[in-house]
């Protein structure tokens, strides 16, 4: 790879033309309704958050920390802006990140660049707002099983967009789906570990400062009081 | 509890998230990461280019230009990043709100 700096995102060339496009059709899609229902959801405090999450994504984003045999892995923090913002504006948010990595740092392709927002952006964020949704009505409603939802929920995530990571390479001939997917799956179970555990690290910081700006419902324990006292 | 306030909780996580970018950053693994250690693997790395409009990236591979040493080139990378992605999505949500805000809307159209 002569002229590849350290890259971390797919880069040109592992993707066809016509997987890229398809992959950029439906980001583009995501992204153009979110940008046409975010004022929606942009109340007054969450106008700066946007900058928050996506200062703290592409932050952490440098952080590879070490997982197996010579390999890394970093957050990818669609579920941490799902989480704080819903998941439309976290597609914005994973928009914005992704677009200065290929445009500015070279990370990440830029006929790529709908299919990394798609991997690891669109399809976490919008998978992240609707199990969660599901999850925290069967779950009992504590502050404990919800943020265990959030930490389950980002490891799928990470899963869910190391398969279509495979199906695009296998779609694009680049590499078989038998080989792949086991490659890719086995590597991102473990970093799927630390974006649990980075995504709920977080996500209890924000409830223990302002539990307001998270936009997913939150159980309220006061209001369950009778509920917490029979946990203890 | 009482809620710290919205621009307190701003500056505290954004200086955070500048203090991960500048600090740790580049003591973070350089180990491929998933995806380019299963390329290097299974032997389509070199697959892999540079597209024309990145040839001259500003910050490429985030290491700033012209700092001789790696780790300082990176955590100046990481602080320039975070602080522009940071302008561009509070600027970006700022304006997408004021498009939905009807009394702004009105305004800005007079104003045009």
């Amino acid at each position: 790879m002569p002229d590849l700096p350290f890259a971390m995102h797919i880069p040109d060339g592992f993707l066809s033309g016509s997987i890229a496009a398809a992959a950029a059709v439906l980001a583009i899609a995501a992204v153009g309704y979110a940008l046409k229902v975010a004022d929606r959801d942009l109340d007054e405090d969450r106008v700066p958050l946007l900058g928050v999450l996506a200062a703290f994504i592409f932050a952490v984003q440098m952080l590879n920390f070490p997982v197996a045999g010579g390999t890394s892995g970093h957050l990818l923090g669609a579920t941490l802006a799902a989480v704080l913002l819903g998941p439309w504006l976290a597609c914005l948010v994973m928009a914005v990140v992704l677009t200065a990595q290929a445009f500015v740092f070279a990370d990440g392709g830029i006929t790529a660049l709908g299919a990394n927002v798609l991997n690891m952006g669109v399809l976490g964020a919008l998978l992240a707002g609707f199990l969660l949704g599901g999850a925290m009505r069967m779950l009992p409603q504590t502050r404990g099983a919800f943020l265990g939802a959030v930490g389950a929920v980002a490891w799928l995530a990470v899963m869910i967009g190391a398969t279509a990571t495979s199906l695009e390479l296998a779609a694009s001939d680049t590499i078989p789906l038998d080989t792949a997917l086991p490659a890719m799956l086995g590597v991102h179970a473990l970093i799927g570990i630390g974006e649990a555990v980075i995504t709920v690290a977080a996500v209890s910081a924000v409830l223990a400062s302002r539990p307001d700006l998270v936009a997913m419902k939150v159980p309220d324990e006061r209001a369950a009081g009778a509920l917490r006292t029979r946990e203890v | 509890m009482s809620r710290i306030p919205t621009r307190l909780f701003v500056i505290v996580a954004v200086s955070v998230a500048v203090g991960l970018a500048m600090a740790v950053s580049p003591f973070a693994s350089s180990s491929p990461d998933g995806l380019n250690k299963v390329a290097e693997d299974k032997g389509f790395i070199d697959a892999g280019k540079l597209h024309s409009l990145q040839q001259d990236s500003p910050i490429p591979g985030y290491a700033f230009p012209g700092i001789e040493n790696e780790r300082v080139a990176k955590g100046v990378a990481g602080l320039v990043g975070t602080l522009g992605v940071f302008a561009v999505a509070y600027g970006a949500a700022y304006l997408l709100r004021r498009r939905g805000a009807p009394s702004a809307r009105s305004a800005t159209t007079a104003s045009s």
